[in-house]
């Protein structure tokens, strides 16, 4: 958890109006849900540009009702964005070199309960 | 959640389903509108083929108008999912679009459209064991404390051997006392169980006789806490961006794995608007 | 859901306006100024911040902030219609008008060409034609409602063509790059309009 999270935790004294409102991979999961059917927040994800792997859920998402754009906690860059284009949902993967998906096929919810 | 309205629900097999469902939009019936706080609501609700959920995932919640628009938010899951019935805690924003209508307009009766479950990375069940710390600024609390009705649930019948094998620690932030959600129901989770810890912190106002903490959670908070690094706690951190990205930056100073601090940010002010 | 579900008693945040008729088809009003970005907010401290206009020879001419807050300002109000659906009106603004700057280019030598790419601090970028940011229709600006432009809106210095949905009034611009070959920006190649004209409610690639 380097780069732009420590950095706002260092600069926590000024107003970081646009820092505080991002989101992460959390908050793109349902229109992801969209798109994929098993839940991609825990799949690990590889940054094209730095290499830097981290499951979705822990990328950031900058949300601003155009499509939530994800980038790499690390060196910043956009990993995957997600628009609504009229009724068709757009994907650009083109910051990833590789998602991994989840090994269960089981869509989030199904789970073994002891 | 009252211990009347819990139902447990049959665990669920093992076998994966051959071609999974797409999660759907579907029109959940309210079934009571609890208030937490002056300005937050529980809602409880019957969903018509609920697949179930795991402890920390949410919901999507949509609404629209009579001419058609429409504003949607996430919410997260208030319920273990043991659990029949979903609670979604929400908590109003004067100026938000759709928290106001959800805590001062809808009533038991109303229908409401949402989605779910969603999402995985941030989710916790008994299974994977502890120890299991949860920090909580706000709101937050939502998802966490469905962990913990989980971890009561799940461990009711264990022995006390079991429940010291998922000891768990609760640090939740609030401005005030009266904004604390599940004040009673923290409290008596803690008295039942050795094994569960809670703290909290009040940032703004504190009630006379407060001998808690009584500011913004720091690193020294932090080290005084959560375990040493080297028990490789699992850790869950939710509220708003700049406390839980301050809090995933302590802990990884302090040494715990990045891997196992797992974060929902919840936005600026934490609430949903 | 098949049919569609009302729910009882929600309005949302519209207002019913008077001024609905200053408003492009299927946009509401907001009174707010929401902080809406691809991105984190680049923070250039103005001792290294430039503003560029280069031509498609390559050719430059750059203004650094001194010389670029001793050009001449104007203040314009405006209204902006966000893709997103929400506009807001009367905004007032300060900056430096897209018609100064090509001029004192041109003295320069740095000759215009029929497409524009802006370059924003941080990777964004949007395609306008040229005949979209000259004649009185562009501005980089630098103060919003009286005061400096704050980082979160694009200070500190932001480009503004009110006349196309907001995504095109760029950010936290730094350089109008002219091209012979028009060549999609950040939103354009991904499903929104090339052109963005709310009036004829140009949202997405193919709206006619």
């Amino acid at each position: 958890m380097k780069g732009d999270i420590r950095k706002t935790a260092d600069e926590r004294g000024d107003e970081r109006v646009g820092e505080a409102l991002r989101l992460d991979g959390n908050a793109a999961a349902g229109l992801l849900s969209e798109i994929f059917v098993p839940d991609l927040t825990a799949a690990p994800v590889t940054c094209a540009y730095c290499g830097a792997i981290r499951a979705l859920g822990a990328l950031l998402v900058y949300a601003h009702g155009m499509g939530p754009v994800i980038r790499c906690p690390e060196c910043g860059a956009v990993v995957l964005r997600v628009a609504r284009i009229r009724n068709q949902l757009w994907l650009d993967p083109t910051g990833t070199r590789l998602v991994v998906m989840p090994e269960a096929a089981a869509p989030s919810g199904h789970q073994t309960h002891k | 959640m009252s211990s009347d309205t819990l139902v447990t629900r049959e665990p669920r097999g093992s076998s994966v389903p051959s071609r999974a469902p797409k999660i759907a939009w579907r029109l959940a019936t309210v079934v009571d509108v609890v208030t937490e706080t002056p300005r937050a609501r529980t809602l409880v609700l019957d969903v018509p083929d609920w697949p179930g959920h795991r402890a920390g995932q949410h919901v999507d919640v949509r609404l629209t108008a009579d001419d058609g628009y429409q504003a949607q938010r996430s919410f997260s899951i208030a319920s273990a999912p043991e659990d029949v019935r979903i609670a979604l805690t929400v908590q109003r924003l004067d100026d938000g679009e759709v928290s106001p209508h959800l805590t001062d307009v809808l009533r038991a009766g109303d229908r409401l459209e949402l989605r779910g479950p969603i999402g995985g990375y941030f989710a916790w069940e008994a299974a994977l064991g502890g120890p299991l710390l949860l920090v909580a600024g706000g709101s937050g609390i939502v998802p966490l404390m469905a962990m913990l009705r989980h971890r009561a649930t799940a461990l009711v019948a264990a022995s006390m051997q079991a429940r010291h094998g998922v000891p768990a620690r609760l640090l939740y932030s609030a401005r005030r006392w009266d904004d604390v959600f599940y004040r009673r129901e923290l409290a008596r989770l803690a008295e039942d169980d050795e094994a569960l810890e809670v703290a909290l912190t009040l940032t703004h106002e504190v009630p006379s006789g407060w001998t808690g903490f009584r500011r913004l959670i720091d690193r020294m908070m932090l080290a005084e806490i959560a375990w040493p690094p080297g028990e490789r706690p699992q850790v869950f951190v939710c509220g708003p961006t700049p406390l839980v990205e301050a809090v995933a930056a302590a802990l990884v100073e302090l040494g715990h794995d990045p891997a196992l601090v797992k974060t929902e940010r919840f936005g600026p002010t934490g609430g949903s608007a | 859901m098949a049919e569609s579900f009302i729910s009882r008693g929600f309005r949302g945040r519209r207002q019913p306006s008077a001024t609905a008729g200053r408003l492009p088809p299927g946009q509401y009003e907001t009174s707010d100024f929401p902080v809406l970005s691809a991105g984190p907010t680049p923070r250039t401290p103005l001792t290294s911040w430039d503003f560029v206009l280069r031509g498609a020879d390559g050719s430059v001419a750059r203004w650094s902030w001194d010389e670029f807050q001793a050009l001449p300002h104007v203040a314009i109000k405006l209204d902006i219609h966000c893709v997103s659906k929400w506009s807001k009106l009367d905004t007032i603004w300060e900056g430096v008008s897209v018609d100064t700057l090509l001029a004192e280019a041109a003295a320069r030598g740095v000759k215009s060409a029929p497409y524009v790419l802006a370059l924003s601090d941080g990777g964004y970028t949007t395609n306008l034609p040229l005949a979209d940011v000259t004649g009185g229709k562009a501005w980089v600006a630098v103060n919003y409602d009286g005061a400096p432009l704050a980082p979160e809106h694009g200070g500190p210095a932001r480009l503004l063509v009110p006349h196309l949905y907001f995504w095109k009034s760029a950010k936290w611009a730094r350089q109008l790059r002219f091209m012979e070959h028009d060549k999609a920006g950040f939103w354009e190649s991904f499903g929104y309009h090339n052109y963005g004209d709310p009036w004829r409610e140009q949202r997405y690639t193919g709206d006619p």
